[in-house]
């Protein structure tokens, strides 16, 4: 209709709304459009704690932010260019975050005195004109136009309503160029044999296309062209689904069985249903009666000879410390993931967080090493997944694995691995006596320091493990205050080994100048993004993404008194900050920001800045 | 209960080169010999035994025997052994608990474990007293024990643990006591060939710091105020002399010498309500203290159905591989 495109690089969409106006599902079905279309994007989902805050309340407000490129991108993006508010509430929480400028579309049949009310606005925004000067608004009668749409359709009222976030996807397609057969695909297998209400949204969706194409609400169209990614075939995936496929990977390259035990818990279970759903792969699943069953179940599964995880959030590692310490003290193979969330206690459980880090690496009684390794994007989850349970088997070693909320729920592209390529993952289980015709379950292995993994049914091989101290080799009960030590050495050895298993440290950037941003975790995708903007403005800054906190690579302090200054972003009060300190002896600064949400790379970009001067 | 044992073991052969560290007296030694007197008579290899324990003076059980063990942590022993069992459904899990350990810290784990019909067959030493930390009081401890923890008596109600076991849904409820060690074998070889979870409570005694435990049971000569359990048998006690007769769910005693046979109470094990009016005459100073297998019948165990459920998925979906799972959905080229 005449309109022109205008071509961008890259955009920030924002759906908002109640907590039952299905905003996940809208910002999900346009992140696959995304991807399909080629771009590369990033996702941050951020929906309230309770299933359904009252109706129309700022507690309820649920939103979806998606950031969409042509060029390779790291993070969901800072502020919204586009806000979609499907109602007052939505427009209340979300407003202040829209770039000025930017684009508000809103609901305006939601916008009535109740709802005004609720979301504590005395005249109605949208009309009062009190946004004009700083954003363009488009207000749609959404309702009205969803009735409309589906006039002559044998359907309550009610369901017809539930349709208006399909007719505001259908505006977003509009204004960003989407086609709509995707979603209309997917509303068919979704929908499966419940005609009228595939219709409606079929409906829907299109009248908010067509609408936004009549009217003159929009005055320019935005083309973001595909983004120019590594060759390869490519999935939209989410942190959760690719730890599970991690998993599934390594009990299938390492031929063995694998083992979850786990207590449902935001925002980890999506694991353990996804894991459950693999029966076919042989996969056993155990939904235990708590957290501390969830853990136990899997050492039992570990010492019989399974690929054995457990799966939790903070609160949860909280409660399987002490049998945490028990797999340290038997020396058994276990993957611990936890799905970190905003805490203490209860918390922030929707949100994210980096602050179970002391957890992971101090949180049992006595001298309790295990190897910690931190995921960096959704897709790493994957590779993260596989290399700790590799690490765990090889080593006989508990591992934690940290991802957390937003890498869990986010999502972005995914160039899907050949499962051949994966580094080799082989197991012995031990099935002959090692010390003269005896069995020696400590006797260990010169390289790693591992002890043999040899499990009931095996003949000749019967032997007792425990939490009590056990004698170096032959593994008795022993309070021998010398053995005691040597085991205490031994056992952090053992952790020291796997430094010569895992990468070398790789600088994006010089290798000296003056500032290394250092991160670890969730914070990757901000911390590149702001590397590139500083090296983009001329700025002698690089960064360093650290994968295994424990142990930390060899070659890590050889590089950081390579630079004047050391940052390192965190959403916590710096715990990697005083490990590095302590380890290394570097002045490096914290950038400490706690908010249960991502730290925007805007704000790195600054805090950089303000360093340099 | 899948491969026998071609040559014949023999108690030895469940010896351990461990020396035993129980107190001198301690009821715990008696069940250990029975334990291993009666593994060989399963017919299994002894690699296919697993023990699991917990915390406390008979968790230490495992290092005694010459099988698998593992010797966990306070209370988690069911758990555990969930995953032994789970991991590899062919071996026989034994749990070895006691009152503290498996009613107290992992009460919950204890009640899970049988409500799945978990096929573990659990021993539960209950010397109603904390043996290992020297003596407090524990939740099958009597009302007004007095202890280092309780001086003043303890206000603790006991739980009972048969009726905890049955309302938990478990599938085979057992009681018996480390001096019947005739009794003691019977039950474990009922345990051991109970497709499904096994609860036997063994009333044991602490010489040291509860001594006399179940005096009033347990004396050498089966007394007069024990009734032992027999599946299909009148409930008579006290060398016949006496019967046991419902009126309504209550049971009351009477004199045989002034009633008739036909009169009295069969046992029949396999009848939850009459399980659950037999657990409850536990400690009640007007009937007998019920001895023997209470309650068994037979219901699917988890482990099975686990086992059926992940062949059945495979016959219908085909055995899973990771690739398919990592291409599967909407995926696009770029070249």
């Amino acid at each position: 209709m005449g309109k022109n495109f205008k071509t961008i690089d890259e955009a920030v969409i924002r759906f908002a709304g109640d907590s039952g106006d299905g905003m996940q599902l809208t910002g999900g079905r346009f992140t696959e459009t995304t991807a399909i279309v080629g771009n590369d994007l990033s996702t941050l989902p951020d929906f309230p704690a309770e299933i359904r805050a009252p109706a129309g309340s700022l507690a309820g407000v649920s939103a979806f932010q998606l950031k969409f490129s042509s060029k390779d991108i790291h993070t969901p993006g800072d502020k919204p260019d586009v806000l979609v508010a499907m109602n007052p509430a939505a427009l209340k929480v979300h407003q202040k975050d829209v770039i000025p400028g930017g684009t508000i579309i809103m609901n305006t049949d939601a916008f009535v005195k109740k709802n005004l009310n609720f979301a504590g606005y005395d005249s109605n925004p949208a009309e009062d004109g009190s946004l004009d000067d700083y954003f363009t608004i488009i207000p749609i009668e959404m309702n009205k136009m969803v009735k409309a749409a589906c006039e002559d359709l044998d359907l309550n009222g009610k369901l017809v309503l539930r349709t208006k976030n399909f007719f505001a996807l259908g505006v977003l397609f509009y204004m960003y160029d989407r086609p709509l057969d995707a979603t209309e695909s997917w509303l068919k297998k979704k929908f499966a044999g419940k005609d009228d209400i595939i219709e409606a949204n079929t409906r829907a969706m299109n009248a908010g296309y067509n609408y936004a194409d009549t009217t003159e609400l929009f005055t320019t169209r935005f083309k973001v062209e595909k983004a120019s990614l590594p060759p390869g075939t490519y999935r939209n995936i989410n942190g959760n689904y690719a730890t599970s496929l991690g998993l599934l990977a390594a009990a299938e390259k390492s031929g063995l069985e694998l083992f979850l035990g786990s207590y449902p818990i935001t925002p980890a279970s999506d694991i353990l249903h996804t894991l459950s759903a693999w029966k076919h792969f042989g996969v056993k699943t155990f939904q235990a009666e708590d957290e501390i069953a969830g853990v136990t179940s899997a050492i039992g599964a570990a010492y019989t000879g399974s690929l054995a995880i457990t799966t939790t959030s903070g609160p949860g590692i909280a409660l399987k410390g002490e049998a945490l310490g028990l797999a340290i003290m038997t020396e058994l193979p276990l993957v611990v993931i936890n799905v970190q969330r905003g805490g203490p206690s209860t918390g922030l459980p929707t949100k994210t967080e980096q602050s179970d880090l002391n957890q992971a690496l101090y949180g049992r009684n006595g001298e309790a090493p295990m190897p910690v390794i931190a995921a960096s994007t959704p897709g790493d989850c994957f590779f993260a997944a596989y290399e700790a349970c590799r690490i765990a088997v090889k080593h006989m070693t508990p591992v934690m694995l940290l991802t957390d909320g937003y890498l869990a729920n986010g999502s972005e592209p995914w160039n899907i691995p050949n499962v051949e390529e994966l580094e080799t993952f082989e197991v012995k289980f031990a099935e002959k006596p090692n010390a003269d015709g005896d069995f020696f379950p400590y006797l260990r292995d010169e390289k790693t320091l591992a002890r043999p993994w040899a499990i009931p049914g095996t003949p000749g091989l019967e032997h007792r493990v425990g939490g009590i101290e056990t004698a170096e080799n032959t593994g008795h009960v022993s309070y021998d205050p010398e053995n005691h030590h040597n085991m205490v050495v031994a056992r952090q050895e053992k952790v020291n080994k796997v430094q010569n298993d895992i990468a070398q440290t790789e600088v994006f950037g010089e290798g000296s100048g003056d500032l290394l941003v250092l991160s670890w975790g969730g914070t990757y995708g901000a911390c590149r993004s702001a590397v590139e903007t500083l090296q983009e403005n001329g700025k002698k800054v690089s960064h360093v993404h650290v994968r295994w906190i424990s142990p930390l690579p060899k070659d890590l302090g050889e590089i950081l008194i390579q630079f004047k200054n050391i940052l390192v972003p965190e959403i916590n009060l710096g715990q990697f900050l005083r490990l590095i300190r302590s380890e290394y002896l570097v002045d490096a600064k914290g950038l400490n920001l706690v908010r249960g949400r991502p730290i925007g790379a805007a704000t790195i970009v600054e805090a950089v800045n303000k360093t340099l001067g | 209960m899948s491969e026998t044992q071609t040559t014949q073991l023999t108690k030895k052969d469940f010896v351990s080169d461990q020396s035993v560290r129980w107190c001198p007296g301690c009821g715990d030694y008696a069940i250990l010999a029975q334990a291993q007197k009666q593994m060989p008579t399963f017919g299994r290899k002894k690699e296919d035994i697993v023990f699991v324990s917990g915390i406390g003076c008979s968790s230490r059980f495992p290092y005694y025997m010459d099988t698998y063990g593992f010797h966990s942590i306070h209370g988690r022993a069911p758990a555990v052994a969930t995953g032994v069992k789970i991991a590899n459904p062919e071996l026989s899990v034994w749990v070895v608990t006691g009152d503290g350990d498996g009613l107290s810290i992992g009460g919950n784990h204890f009640m899970h474990a049988l409500r799945r019909n978990m096929d573990l067959n659990v021993l539960l030493f209950n010397n109603r007293i904390y043996g290992l930390t020297k003596g407090q009081y524990s939740p099958t401890s009597e009302v007004g024990k007095v202890t280092k923890a309780t001086p003043y008596g303890s206000i603790d109600i006991p739980l009972n643990p048969p009726s905890l076991a049955l309302g938990a849904q478990a599938t085979f409820v057992a009681r018996t006591i480390d001096r019947w060690q005739k009794h003691l074998a019977e039950m474990m070889d009922r345990a051991y060939n109970h497709d499904g979870g096994s609860f036997i409570e063994i009333y044991q005694n602490c010489n040291i710091f509860n001594d006399g435990a179940f005096e009033e049971y347990t004396g050498s000569q089966k007394l007069d105020n024990v009734i032992e359990l027999k599946n299909g048998q009148p409930m008579l006690f006290a060398k016949e002399t006496k019967g046991l007769k419902l009126e309504g769910a209550k049971a009351v005693v009477v004199d045989m010498e002034k009633h008739s046979l036909d009169e009295i109470l069969v046992h029949d094990e396999t009848n939850l309500e009459l399980a659950q009016i037999i657990s409850n005459w536990t400690s009640n100073p007007d009937l007998p203290e019920p001895i023997g297998v209470i309650y068994s019948i037979d219901k699917p165990t988890y482990n099975q159905d686990m086992v059926d459920q992940i062949k059945h998925a495979k016959d219908k979906k085909g055995s899973g591989k990771v690739q398919d799972l990592l291409n599967a959905g909407d995926t696009w080229k770029v070249s």
